[in-house]
């Protein structure tokens, strides 16, 4: 465990200091919108990665953060804290009420229910045009604010962001090495064994249902008052498509893992500009390709990679070890 | 006009489109049947029956009988192609996998069709007109007893074909335990491959049955494919008449749902259908209950 | 001897250089954000052709005093948290002047705070008139607010006599935008509307919603979309034997609907920018050379006509072009020549910028068109 918490620490380190580095520009707004997606792959991932339970509809509970907090902040004009916090515990009630039935279902079919839910969600917030202003979105969410300190540069919301975020990758990370952790990974094993050894299974899918809910409406609350205004169309089946994919290569069950892939999946676009109009094709290979030749993800091969190179590497004289 | 006539126009229409989900709905419940997998790509299939079908009418001008049927042998082979290579190599196969593994291929294939064939939208003629009959207080179109007819054609082929031919009850075999099927000898990878040859003949025609009303472009696939996993499920996964009910129903909700409670919200009302299946009667609600779904 | 050679010759090679980028003129940097791929492509496409195609032709006509264009595009696929990167990068890493677009009202609404902020004129091709009201200095935009639109629609219901109304709008940024300006424009013209119902953008069948209306009091029907919906719609009505007028928006001013509509396409009326219709103006029409102009080159250039969406980059574009050649090339000067910019004839309208005006357009950027045999015709 003390291993984990210096490999945390020192990412933390290196997240704290990268401004400082890069000088500010283009790389340093992207950087949030990294931090915020690692937030909801990492939340995914626990879903996901740890329990085994397959979800097509996490961008439903970011969608709601974000649409909670701008409408109570832009529509109502109430403190952009309070709405964060009435948004997770309302959404945290919502995901566990629903939770429930939804998680009674096992694979396809857990699978299409929360794909059927996330767009009920889509479908409200297009639909429901005086409050949530329909399809035009929601504009003038006001920014966070800290007494006299506002958040309204891309350097101040970088640290906005990446402090919750750090603050999400050490619950998860302390999480897995927890006994909750260990039941999660057993649930993922095999329910029925997990059962018999005194796991409430049901409940425990229940709980880590709606901590990951709860994580990707902070993110979706932190992310509203970044960009200051919301629209459906960031919401939808394609955006939690995206979060499995990053999810997927990063590798299934690692946080840092998750970091990465929200990093690969959220530059990806800069690098496929070139590409233009291909970039839908390479995104559809990409998932085909990492499913079929790496499903632990990016991770995994890191691991394979380093093994293997440590293998070549002290001397050709270990070659018949 | 009285309110007998709207009810009727709804639930002629609901059925029309019901028709077309009912048999996206047996591509993926005869795929399910025989492999275990969902195929999330289906509905890129029904996708491309229509696209082909534009390709060999407009741009290579071919009669439109002829268009048509190379246009449903052109995507069944697409389907046998995304087999051999998104499905066939994949080892362990978990169910994330698979779902990942179908969801990105039916991104591919929506990438590769908007690449060759544009964004644009387009309409194939209808194929006998499109003067309206009345029926019973409300207005159909030839079109859609084509799309009535083709579905009875297909239910009732589909019947013969599982009951009475070899493959057919080879397939079945496979759905009730594929070990069992490969110890009896039967080429279980090769029943995989001739599913997906069937469930991409019978989404492609669909898709073309369809297009002159409905027109198609490079994303028609998505939605449909949701709603005839949809009619899949309400059916319980049956490879004959459960789905097709299924279907039926999905598209008379729908249908009454948009005309009586609310335009906007008619998906929603279609998706809080299939969650309220899920939940209550997750075996579907015209099959006899027996594969493990809970 | 050898790398003495070599380093003379790196050394005259640098100076080579240097003169030459000392003798280059350093380009003004113009950004643009379409949504070239993704749902509002039939908006992006043709703006990112156009604008291309603009900036060529300028830079080839020896650029601005002597300075060539660089015209900077990134595609947002209609995403607005994107289209807010992308306005960053341009910003940011790319060091534009000004910026053309988005595509959508949505991604504008969203690009917006950040180009005010960081006191960019930007130009939006898009339609909704809550870009320009309330007026921000730095925001204008090119495309006919969809109030000119619905205004012109009413006007003609009204000499009609007809005041009930049935609306029937696509679920997405357009027809929302549509929907919200019929409600508030109806009481204006003492029109009530009698169902107000909407359908998906990629939704197969609305005969349900045309039977309901067919059951209320409406005499007649206003769809307001972009393709295929409303070729959709059309064909429903004439399933449903519905004899009611029916009015569509200016997202169907396209032979493309006609094409998708086929029979059903007959005897629809709808306002349209000029450009569809430039070949029936009269040659007085302060329009029309400009028109012209764009129509034959778009279709030179890419094989199809060049149409009302293109039309709105092209706007953009020119008049940015004006701003420059006042000798304005850093962004605030830009926004001060922009705004003094009268009577431009452009392919949307003519446009006449003030203060307190950053769209620029009257009523009469929109022409009524009948389609009759499967082409348009003046009304009126």
């Amino acid at each position: 465990m003390r291993r984990e918490l210096l490999k945390f620490a020192l990412f933390a380190l290196v997240v704290l200091t990268v401004p400082a580095t890069i000088k500010g520009g283009y790389l340093l707004n992207v950087l949030v919108y990294v931090g915020i997606n690692t937030m909801l792959a990492v939340a995914l991932n626990l879903l996901l990665g740890f329990a085994g339970q397959i979800s097509l509809g996490q961008a439903a509970f970011y969608g709601l953060g974000a649409y909670i907090s701008g409408v109570l902040t832009a529509s109502h004009g109430w403190n952009p804290w309070l709405s964060l916090a009435v948004a997770a515990l309302a959404v945290g009630v919502l995901a566990f009420v629903i939770g429930f039935p939804i998680l009674k279902l096992k694979g396809h079919y857990l699978a299409m229910a929360t794909l059927g839910f996330g767009i009920i969600v889509y479908i409200v917030f297009n639909e429901f045009v005086d409050v949530t202003g329909g399809p035009s979105g929601l504009p003038g969410i006001p920014g966070m604010s800290f007494g006299s300190l506002r958040f309204d540069s891309d350097l101040k919301s970088y640290y906005l962001i990446w402090s919750a975020a750090l603050l999400v990758m050490l619950l998860a990370v302390n999480l897995a090495h927890s006994r909750i952790g260990r039941a999660l990974r057993a649930i993922h094993d095999s329910e029925v064994a997990a059962q018999v050894l005194g796991v409430n299974a049901r409940l425990l899918k229940v709980q880590i249902f709606t901590c990951s809910a709860v994580i990707s409406c902070v993110a979706g609350s932190l992310y509203a008052h970044t960009v200051t205004f919301v629209s459906p169309s960031t919401f939808g089946f394609h955006f939690s498509v995206e979060l499995v994919t990053m999810v997927i290569i990063g590798g299934l069950g690692s946080i840092y893992g998750s970091f990465l892939g929200a990093a690969l999946l959220t530059l990806l676009p800069e690098f496929l500009r070139a590409f233009q109009d291909y970039d839908i094709v390479v995104y559809g290979l990409l998932l085909i390709v990492m499913t079929m030749f790496m499903p632990g993800g990016l991770v995994q091969g890191a691991e394979t990679l380093w093994r293997a190179l440590r293998r070549l590497w002290p001397g050709r004289a270990g070659q018949d070890a | 006009m009285d309110f007998s006539h709207q009810l009727s126009q709804y639930l002629l229409s609901g059925l029309a489109t019901g028709a077309i989900y009912a048999l996206i709905g047996l591509g993926f419940a005869i795929i399910y049947n025989s492999t275990g997998i969902i195929n999330f790509a289906q509905g890129e299939f029904v996708m491309l029956g229509g696209m082909f079908g534009v390709y060999f009418y407009e741009i290579l001008k071919f009669p439109l009988a002829a268009a048509l049927l190379l246009a449903v042998l052109c995507a069944a082979a697409s389907g046998v192609i995304f087999e051999r290579l998104a499905i066939r190599p994949l080892r362990r196969a978990t169910p994330l996998g698979l779902v990942i593994i179908t969801i990105g291929g039916s991104i591919l294939v929506r990438g590769i069709a908007m690449l060759v064939w544009g964004k644009d939208t387009h309409a194939l003629p209808t194929f006998s007109g499109d003067t309206p009959i009345a029926l019973a207080g409300a207005t159909l179109l030839p079109q859609h007893l084509w799309i009535f007819a083709l579905t009875v054609l297909l239910i009732a082929v589909n019947k013969l074909f599982f009951q009475f031919t070899i493959t057919g009850k080879a397939l079945r075999a496979c759905a009730v335990n594929r070990r069992a099927a490969g110890l009896v000898g039967i080429d279980v990878r090769r029943m995989t491959m001739f599913s997906f040859l069937l469930a991409s003949g019978m989404g492609a025609l669909a898709g073309i049955i369809v297009a002159p009303l409905t027109m198609t472009s490079y994303d028609v696939g998505i939605m449909l494919g949701l709603k005839g996993f949809c009619a899949a499920i309400i059916g319980g996964m049956s490879n004959g008449i459960g789905t097709v009910l299924g279907g039926l129903l999905l598209g008379v909700l729908e249908s009454l749902g948009a005309g009586l409670i609310s335009s906007g919200y008619k998906d929603a009302i279609t998706f809080i259908i299939l969650l309220l299946i899920l939940f209550l009667r997750p075996q579907g609600l015209f099959s006899r209950g027996d594969s493990e779904r809970v | 001897m050898k790398n003495r050679l070599i380093r003379m010759a790196t050394l005259l090679l640098a100076l080579v250089f240097a003169a030459g980028a000392a003798f280059a003129a350093e380009p003004i940097r113009i950004g643009a954000l379409f949504s070239v791929t993704g749902p509002p492509s039939f908006l992006g496409e043709p703006e990112r052709n156009t604008a291309q195609m603009v900036v060529d032709e300028i830079n080839k006509a020896g650029g601005i005093k002597g300075r060539p264009i660089e015209l900077i595009v990134y595609d947002t696929t209609g995403d607005p948290t994107k289209a807010v990167q992308l306005a960053t990068k341009l910003i940011k890493d790319d060091k534009v002047v000004a910026i053309v677009g988005p595509s959508t009202t949505g991604e504008t609404m969203a690009v917006k705070p950040v180009t005010e902020k960081e006191q960019i004129p930007l130009i939006s091709c898009a339609a909704g008139s809550k870009i320009t009201d309330p007026v921000n200095p730095w925001t204008f935009k090119t495309a006919q607010n969809d109030t000119l639109a619905v205004a012109r629609i009413f006007e003609s219901l009204q000499k009609r006599k007809l005041d009930k109304v049935a609306i029937l709008t696509a679920s997405d940024g357009f027809g929302a935008s549509g929907r919200e300006q019929l409600k508030n424009q109806a009481a204006k013209y003492g029109i009530t509307l009698t169902v107000d119902d909407t359908f998906g953008p990629k939704d197969t069948d609305m005969t349900a919603q045309l039977t309901k209306i067919r059951g209320s009091e409406a005499q007649a029907i206003i769809c307001w979309g972009t393709n295929p919906g409303p070729a959709v719609v059309a064909k429903n009505v004439r399933q449903l034997g519905i004899k009611l007028p029916l009015f569509m928006s200016h997202g169907v001013s396209s032979k493309k609907f006609i094409e998708l509509a086929g029979e059903a396409a007959e005897g629809i009326i709808l306002p349209s920018g000029h450009v569809i219709v430039a070949d029936l103006l009269p040659a007085t029409n302060p329009q029309k050379k400009a028109l012209m102009t764009y129509v034959q080159e778009y279709k030179k250039r890419f094989g199809v006509e060049g149409d009302h969406f293109g039309g709105h980059a092209w706007d953009a574009v020119m008049l940015l072009k004006t701003a420059l050649e006042q000798g304005a090339d850093t962004p605030a000067a830009i926004r001060d020549q922009l705004e003094k910019i009268s009577g431009f004839a452009g392919i949307g309208g003519v446009f006449s910028f003030s203060a307190t005006d950053h769209a620029g357009l009257t009523k009469d950027a929109f022409v009524l068109v009948e389609i009759k045999n499967k082409d348009w015709v003046l009304v009126e």
